[in-house]
């Protein structure tokens, strides 16, 4: 009886079924459910805090560096603000003349005008020359007339194109690098064309990248889908033994395995040597294998190929062994049977392999710059030289970004027909 | 598949016989470029091919001393005798074995921080009540899937501001993150086939979370944490291209020296070093393998 009373005036009227201390039975589950949320969330938090950290920030500071161009805005404010009111056609009035000596005496003293000329140089060749040797003969010159001084120094001066590459840089921030990156260029009147000939590089390595990883995709399946078929057909037994063949490259060091790719391909290695001696090849014409396209296509077939494997055996395991033998009993032949019904059955396995083989591939470095020579040679390896020797980091970074929207958008895709959590290992 | 039936016709017979043979291939083909090596590291002379001599079986032909030069080059005095002393210099002055120190210090270090982070993390994502899991995920899995030229560029940046290049520290931080990825994949994959009828049977007998955790949890989901930990510890041992950024001389592991021993001047002393990297590797794949039989054995799904 108690209870019932209880119960009547707690609902206080209405039909709201409420918990003991009084609230709506619906806000306290709404409640319960968030604490259970924010308590799982609170696992999270502390890898995803690490992540953003010591990953995901310094990715995108790097990538912020391909727009950043803030050299020509720091260190010549004076020359950008009287070219405001220049016509862009004839070589500039004494006025420009006199803010651009204003400038390039304190970017001497601050030895700043270096950097504006390191940067110039890329839009320009000779540009990084013309400002070092500016910079040192105007500085032992006190008065003007200051256009005559320039011109004095060098005749590049005279040139209205040098100008328009300074006024260009108005902003701290341009697309000049992706337009670079892109194997384009802005010409004397800022429109956006086609780099010269014998200039473009970077569209054709990607293009070259993609070419290379697809076909190592395709390679890898070639090679991939017998091995995993056989495996996923064997008893448990014989297919956990020869998983270990597969599995044993998967743990071996990726040095050790391009290292034992160069003793065996190059020209006095162990392939070379067999073909001489079997008498199919002279002893002066031994074929080079490595150091090329080729050497890298190998090599990376077959770091790359367990990850082919992995996925098409998880696959095939899963598929009734009865399914092909109704086909057969229903009077088709072995061959029909397995591309009707095997084969659209290995299709996740097949795209999941791929996706994956394709996406580590095109951002591979070690491989070829190790067994690439020069024609083998892929995107990454032009971003480390441009990381490490031309120190050009703001075209390193636009072509970085270019080449991780690939990866991410290929992820994406992966994730949304596959799911992440069927990733597995081993 | 595994019995050839009588009725069979030549053509299938073939197709049988053949399709075996190309399978054998392309397994040879997987295995025998890193069991290749293993032999040529014996070789007494300083070539990357079989001599004549090695191939007569000639035990003359073979010698370890590109082993012994593992443990020599860099050293103060290579020629003294060898006695406690010359081991004392090898410990403290041989290249090698200064590498192999820091790639054990610096894989140990990430694996601890990318295990105890990651299993935390894998424990969350697992369950259904986790908002926006799958972004989540996909973040978290992304050191696995970004290009390493692209994040080493990053760090190499980014720790150099904050002064972390060229320390233990920076690159410590930067494996871990390439680490972690692979030890969410493998505890919520042992987590995926979690029993969670356990967990209740244990509140029904009286347990406390805490026992419970401790008593049914962790036994049933250790072999996957241990597994993650071991490909964390592989990934970060093989692991070079952020090395090459982010260390200075004083921190090279064993890739890097690997990487700048091809570069320069290729010796058989390599093939010595890959030598016994093959054999720290079916170590590991040993382990691996075990701790999943026995994840399966405990929870009663038996090999056929």
């Amino acid at each position: 009886m108690a209870i019932a009373e209880n119960i009547n005036k707690s609902n206080g009227g209405d039909d709201v079924m409420r918990t003991a201390d009084g609230t709506p039975l619906k806000l306290s589950l709404q409640r319960a459910q968030r604490r259970q949320k924010q308590r799982t969330f609170f696992l999270v938090v502390p890898l995803l805090v690490f992540i953003l950290f010591s990953f995901v920030f310094p990715i995108l500071n790097m990538l912020t560096r391909s727009v950043e161009d803030p050299q020509v805005v720091s260190y010549m404010p004076n020359t950008l603000k009287a070219l405001e009111d220049w016509d862009g056609e004839s070589l500039p009035g004494e006025p420009v003349f006199e803010a651009m000596a204003q400038d390039f005496k304190i970017g001497r003293e601050n030895k700043t005008i270096g950097r504006v000329g390191k940067r110039l140089n890329y839009e320009e060749s000779g540009m990084r020359g013309l400002f070092n040797k500016t910079g040192r003969r105007i500085d032992k010159i006190e008065t003007g007339p200051w256009k005559q001084a320039f011109l004095d120094i060098d005749k590049k001066w005279a040139n209205v194109k040098t100008f328009t590459i300074i006024q260009r840089h108005d902003s701290a921030y341009s697309a000049s690098y992706y337009i670079a990156a892109l194997d384009l260029k802005q010409n004397e009147q800022n429109e956006i064309v086609r780099q010269d000939e014998e200039r473009r590089i970077y569209v054709s390595l990607f293009l070259r990248t993609f070419g290379v990883s697809f076909l190592i995709a395709v390679l890898t399946l070639l090679l991939g889908f017998p091995i995993a078929y056989l495996m996923a057909n064997l008893p448990l037994r014989y297919s956990n033994l020869l998983m270990i063949l597969v599995l044993l490259p998967f743990w071996t060091s990726l040095l050790v395995r391009t290292t034992s790719w160069i003793v065996l391909l190059q020209s006095q290695g162990v392939i070379n040597d067999v073909l001489v001696a079997m008498g199919l090849i002279d002893d002066e014409n031994r074929v080079q294998m490595i150091f090329n396209m080729t050497g890298t296509i190998v090599a990376m077939t077959h770091i790359l190929l367990p990850f082919m494997v992995l996925p098409l055996y998880s696959v095939m395991r899963t598929i009734p062994p009865s399914y092909m033998r109704a086909a057969r009993s229903l009077g088709a032949n072995q061959f029909v049977a397995f591309v009707r019904i095997y084969l659209p059955q290995t299709v996740p396995g097949i795209s999941a392999g791929a996706i994956l083989v394709f996406i580590l591939a095109i951002g591979y470095y070690i491989t070829p710059a190790l067994v690439g020579g020069e024609t083998g040679q892929l995107i990454s390896n032009i971003i480390a030289y441009h990381m490490q020797r031309s120190l050009n980091w703001g075209l390193a970074g636009a072509l970085g970004s270019i080449l991780l929207l690939s990866v991410l958008v290929l992820f994406g895709l992966y994730s949304r027909f596959l799911g992440l959590r069927g990733l597995k290992f081993g | 598949m595994s019995a050839l039936p009588s009725y069979v016709g030549p053509l299938e017979r073939a197709w049988y016989y053949g399709f075996r043979i190309l399978c054998g291939l392309i397994f040879i083909f997987l295995i025998a470029p890193i069991l290749i090596i293993v032999p040529l590291s014996f070789n007494a002379q300083p070539y990357f091919t079989f001599t004549p001599e090695m191939l007569a079986l000639n035990p003359e032909a073979f010698s370890m001393r590109w082993y012994l030069d593992v443990l020599a080059n860099g050293m103060a005095d290579p020629n003294a005798p060898f006695s406690a002393a010359w081991l004392a210099d090898s410990w403290n002055n041989g290249q090698w074995i200064h590498s192999m120190k820091n790639s054990f210090l610096i894989a140990v270090s990430a694996t601890v921080i990318a295990t105890t982070l990651g299993t935390l993390a894998a424990l969350g994502l697992s369950r259904p009540e986790m908002p926006y899991g799958d972004w989540i995920m996909g973040l978290l899995i992304s050191p696995m899937i970004v290009p390493l030229i692209i994040s080493a560029a990053g760090m190499y940046f980014f720790y150099s501001y904050i002064g972390l290049a060229s320390t233990y520290l920076g690159i410590i931080l930067g494996h871990a993150a390439l680490g972690t990825p692979f030890v969410i994949i493998t505890v919520t994959a042992t987590l995926a086939g979690f029993d969670h009828s356990l967990t209740r049977a244990a509140a029904n007998l009286g347990a406390k979370p805490s026992t419970t955790f401790f008593r049914i949890i962790m036994p049933l989901t250790l072999p996957g944490v241990i597994s993650g930990a071991l490909f964390a510890f592989i990934t970060s041992f093989d692991e070079v291209v952020l090395v090459i950024f982010l260390s200075s001389f004083e921190q090279r592991t064993i890739p890097r020296q690997m990487w700048s021993g091809i570069r320069e001047q290729i010796s058989p002393t390599i093939l010595a070093v890959a030598t016994i990297l093959v054999i720290m590797s079916i170590l590991l794949l040993t382990a691996v393998e075990l701790l999943r039989r026995r994840s399966e054995r405990l929870r009663g799904i038996s090999p056929s």
